[in-house]
């Protein structure tokens, strides 16, 4: 039960007021990651627009520092353009959270993680609607 | 802020009474128990109470007590004990797969030294079965190990059978005990056991105390080497105050017993009741019938327990989980694992377990600030519907 003390005020405020939860309607792109096994689920929803990520929510079955993580990695994401926005690092996510217990690093890769599939998810959408078009 | 602690399967506050006693040992009694002067024989004589009492609170004789550091230590010793007194005898020893991590571990150290391990399945509702138990007995086994009530689910074993089968099979018969003392009534002859670990801090008593109940004639090789303290089983000179706490909070445990596990059965059921009324798809963990009346455990469907338990503590509720999350491994409750919880539902587990301290009003508090909560995460969670909501399970 060592978790919940060492967290940082900055994760404990993104826990108790996520910015950014819920579903997009009709988002650009998705990324889900995680299994519920491990204790984790993430699903990030992005909104492009004139190559920006316009917008970004999520929603996160997961322990406090997943649900900080996805908090801030929406937080990081929005405005970036695609390019900068793939280049987040769970490191970056972390950091910007004051830091994480080691044994909560691995809830950050998750953030990282499910941003890069959104704009993974975009970028096949987009590729293979011009190819259509 | 209002606390309210509901993680009494964990540890207990210490007793006004038991403090007092300790005090008293600090204060007036100086002696080593092994000394031979008026000073020493002043500290053996508490010493000797202290047994007694912890004793007379499991109904045996105080000659078959062995006070250890703790709960853990009393697991390993009756574990490792008679598995390497009894190596000549056989290398087979049965546990369950629900037992603590005390147990769990020392046989699984056992396993690389050799021994041979079965570890038994249990129910959907978190029972061992008495009659797969017997089938799993074989010429060599030297040790049968069942707790006598689980510490996530509060599920209740059947000791006594198990005790009638190990006797006729003539296996030596341990049981972890820690979570049922104080919580229902403890007999050694009724149980039919032969070894039985105690410990003091679940009990309103000190931490850094617990006890082995061995009955005579059963040989049990120490973990440690030294002087004759505890008839060789435990070297080391005794702690004294902390075995006299001990031995004031197994005998006041013995007093209000039943009508204390009335109070507690009837605020649990109520814990129960009101957020089964209040909070949709919420499943309960155990055999209901067969549950210390303390501990409740539910699994919140899509939810993670650890971010209920953020979300309790900062309104001054304590509480614990059995999700992966908390416990620094990957895997969640191994207990809830062998009672195939699905993954899930044991990631959104959480165990209440009250004690003597809590009120009503303390159960209803929780209820309403745990409401909220539960709704706030949900409409976090990817898998959450809420047309899900008004269908039953």
């Amino acid at each position: 039960m060592s978790g919940e003390t060492d967290y940082s005020e900055k994760v404990m405020d993104h826990f108790h007021n996520p910015r950014n939860v819920g579903k997009l309607e009709d988002p650009d792109g998705v990324g889900t990651v995680g299994n519920p096994v491990c204790g984790d689920v993430m699903k990030l929803y992005i909104k492009v627009n004139d190559g920006r990520i316009a917008d970004a929510r999520f929603q996160t079955f997961g322990c406090g520092a997943a649900i900080a993580t996805s908090s801030m990695v929406t937080e990081l994401a929005r405005g970036k353009t695609l390019d900068e926005a793939i280049a987040i690092s769970n490191k970056e996510v972390a950091a910007a959270l004051d830091g994480l217990p080691p044994a909560k690093m691995h809830c950050s890769m998750l953030g990282e993680e499910a941003l890069k599939k959104a704009i993974e998810d975009y970028r096949k959408k987009r590729g293979s609607g011009e190819a259509e078009g | 802020m209002k606390k309210i602690y509901l993680d009494h399967n964990a540890t207990t506050p210490l007793r006004r009474e038991v403090l007092a006693a300790m005090e008293e040992i600090y204060q007036n009694v100086t002696g080593n128990p092994s000394s031979v002067h008026f000073f020493g024989r002043e500290a053996r004589r508490r010493l000797e109470a202290g047994r007694k009492q912890v004793a007379e609170t499991i109904g045996a004789r105080p000659e078959e007590i062995v006070f250890t550091g703790g709960g853990t230590e009393a697991d390993n010793l009756a574990v490792q004990g008679v598995a390497y007194a009894s190596r000549s005898k056989g290398d087979h020893i049965i546990t369950s797969a629900i037992e603590h991590p005390a147990v769990l571990a020392a046989c699984r150290f056992l396993e690389k030294e050799g021994f041979s391990v079965t570890y038994l399945p249990v129910s959907r509702e978190g029972l061992v079965s008495p009659s797969q138990l017997e089938e799993a007995i074989r010429p060599e086994t030297i040790l049968i190990s069942v707790m006598t009530a689980n510490n996530e689910t509060g599920v209740i074993q059947p000791v006594a059978e198990i005790g009638e089968i190990a006797r006729s099979r003539k296996v030596p018969f341990h049981t972890d005990a820690i979570q049922g003392l104080g919580k229902i009534p403890l007999s050694v002859e009724e149980m039919g056991v032969d070894l039985m670990s105690l410990s003091g801090h679940k009990v309103y008593g000190p931490q850094g105390v617990g006890a082995l109940y061995i009955r005579k004639g059963i040989r049990v090789r120490p973990l440690t080497y030294g002087g004759h303290h505890e008839r060789s089983k435990r070297p080391g000179t005794e702690n004294l105050a902390g075995i006299v706490g001990f031995g004031e909070a197994s005998r006041l445990a013995r007093e209000n017993l039943e009508s204390e596990a009335d109070r507690l059965r009837m605020l649990r059921d109520r814990l129960c009741s009101e957020i089964s009324d209040r909070i949709p798809r919420v499943k309960m963990n155990g055999a209901p019938g067969l549950r210390l009346p303390n501990t409740l455990n539910l699994s919140f469907e899509y939810v993670e327990g650890e971010g209920i338990l953020l979300g309790l503590e900062e309104k001054g509720v304590a509480a614990a989980t059995g999700s992966a999350c908390t416990s620094g491994e990957l895997a969640p409750s191994h207990v809830l694992s062998a009672m195939e919880v699905e993954a899930a539902l044991a990631q959104g587990s959480v165990r209440f377990s009250l004690g003597r301290e809590n009120t009503l009003e303390d159960i209803l508090y929780t209820v309403d600030v745990l409401v909220p909560v539960v709704k706030r995460l949900r409409e976090m969670s990817p898998f959450y519907d809420p047309d899900n909501d008004t269908q039953g399970d």
